[in-house]
């Protein structure tokens, strides 16, 4: 016996023995598709964040655009149009030599997840920036500092306290948000359970897999407060 | 281009009234989830404010759960759930054959228990803000409870509530592209049947995207509009 099929056995419950395994391949795959996809999307996001706010005017109005529309579409669409809508063209992509790349449903999930999260994270990155007083960065430029690091060491880590819990809901968001890459034949833990049931009809499945949706939302929320806790340790705020 | 029109125009050749009619089922969906999320979410938060250890714990675990649980999950549960629940009704009360839930039922109460978690959070901000003083004044004018709430509370925790709300709103609309997977015939679904019967899903999917995109511009104008109203009182 396997140790993913423990936690069915010792509960007693059947289904989660039987599908333990497959739910354990799930739960690394939604792990996998929000850590990545949230990672690379907050990398973009900072360069959205900057230029929305001191890009030329097209840019900033191209930046304003994007944001705007990928907050006012429902991410299941998009993923649909990514995976259906981009696959048919199929000789294209072929041509390009991206073809696999549009061909495997987590690619595309990881694609439409980090476009839309980039974006919601760009608004939050853009507030923040905007929040921070003028004063700060004209007392860093006095100091002698380069534009690079005026934003690395004193724009960044101030504006990221502002952030922090908005980022840290929007990471909640797409945990949860990510169970829609089943519906595009991926077995994340949604979608493992999804089969789980389909195969027993036992309803209790889909109650364990809200347990461990719970969980990993729990943990982030945890470990966001250690965060904070962190970034405003030389803040008297207790 | 004149394929895409044909796909898009309305009659026999098209989809275009099929996805206009699949839009009045989203518009459906999310308007008739409103105010049985907002009521509840209103319920749940004055639950919240409780001074009884109960009732306050029990809006804790309720937001916690509403608010940490996929929508996708949750709308399963009540609708596979619903339907065993209602079945086992129905034989044990001895009747024969099968008795099956609506979809639209179970797509708004699955809907409505998660927007009542996210706005419950709302009106607690929201309520925290009026100040006591407010209640007490309406008291010594001589209204009752319900009037001062009715009257005096009320419209100032519109004011405050209503951009969360709004934002609540947004997510509700973009959320309604879920109840495509338990066979409401929404904007998703209906694409995502043209897309099986004419193999054109960059079309359908694109035309899904442009309605959706419609209804949130068209919501985010709304929401201004109200903000403007509700807040004619205020000097800015």
């Amino acid at each position: 016996m396997s140790w993913c099929e423990l936690p069915g056995y010792w509960l007693g419950l059947e289904v989660l023995e039987r599908y333990g395994c497959r739910m354990a391949d799930g739960l690394v795959i939604t792990m996998q598709l929000v850590a990545i996809s949230s990672l690379l999307g907050f990398f973009l996001a900072v360069g959205l964040a900057l230029l929305r706010l001191r890009g030329p005017r097209p840019v900033r109005w191209a930046i304003a655009g994007y944001t705007t529309f990928f907050r006012g579409t429902p991410l299941l669409c998009q993923l649909f149009l990514i995976y259906y809508g981009l696959g048919t063209f199929r000789l294209f992509w072929q041509d390009v030599g991206l073809w696999w790349f549009f061909r495997d449903p987590l690619y595309c999930c990881l694609l439409a997840f980090t476009i839309n999260t980039a974006a919601y994270q760009a608004e939050i990155l853009r507030g923040s920036l905007q929040a921070l007083p003028k004063g700060q960065i004209e007392a860093a430029r006095a100091l002698g500092m380069r534009p690079v690091a005026i934003f690395i060491k004193v724009e960044m880590p101030q504006a990221l306290i502002i952030g922090l819990r908005p980022l840290g809901n929007e990471l909640i968001t797409m945990i949860k948000v990510s169970a829609i890459a089943s519906l595009v034949t991926l077995f994340d833990l949604m979608g493992a359970t999804r089969l789980a049931f389909a195969r027993s009809f036992d309803l209790s499945i889909y109650l364990v897999a809200a347990l461990i949706y719970l969980a990993l939302v729990e943990i982030v929320r945890r470990i966001w407060n250690q965060m904070e806790a962190r970034l405003t340790r030389h803040m008297v705020l207790r | 281009m004149e394929k895409v029109l044909t796909l898009l125009s309305f009659g026999d050749q098209g989809w275009g009234d099929e996805l206009l009619q699949g839009a009045m089922v989203t518009i459906s969906v999310a308007l008739a989830t409103l105010p049985f999320g907002l009521t509840l979410g209103l319920l749940i938060a004055l639950a919240s404010r409780s001074k009884s250890r109960w009732i306050s714990g029990f809006a804790t675990l309720y937001t916690t759960v509403f608010r940490g649980v996929p929508e996708l999950l949750t709308l399963y549960i009540i609708y596979f759930g619903g339907q065993i629940l209602i079945q086992r009704l129905w034989s044990g009360l001895g009747f024969e054959g099968s008795l099956s839930i609506s979809p639209f039922l179970a797509g708004m109460v699955a809907l409505g228990l998660v927007l009542a978690a996210f706005s419950s959070e709302v009106w607690v901000g929201a309520l925290n803000s009026i100040h006591i003083g407010q209640r007490e004044g309406a008291a010594a004018l001589g209204l009752s409870r319900g009037q001062a709430f009715r009257l005096v509370v009320f419209p100032q925790l519109m004011r405050v509530a209503l951009p969360g709300l709004g934002n609540n709103w947004m997510v509700l609309l973009k959320e309604t592209s879920l109840v495509s997977v338990i066979t409401l015939h929404d904007i998703m679904f209906i694409a995502t049947r043209a897309n099986v019967s004419t193999k054109e899903p960059f079309i359908f999917f694109s035309a899904a995207l442009a309605l959706y995109f419609f209804f949130s511009l068209l919501s985010a104008w709304g929401i201004g509009r109200m903000e403007t109203r509700l807040n004619r009182g205020y000097v800015r």
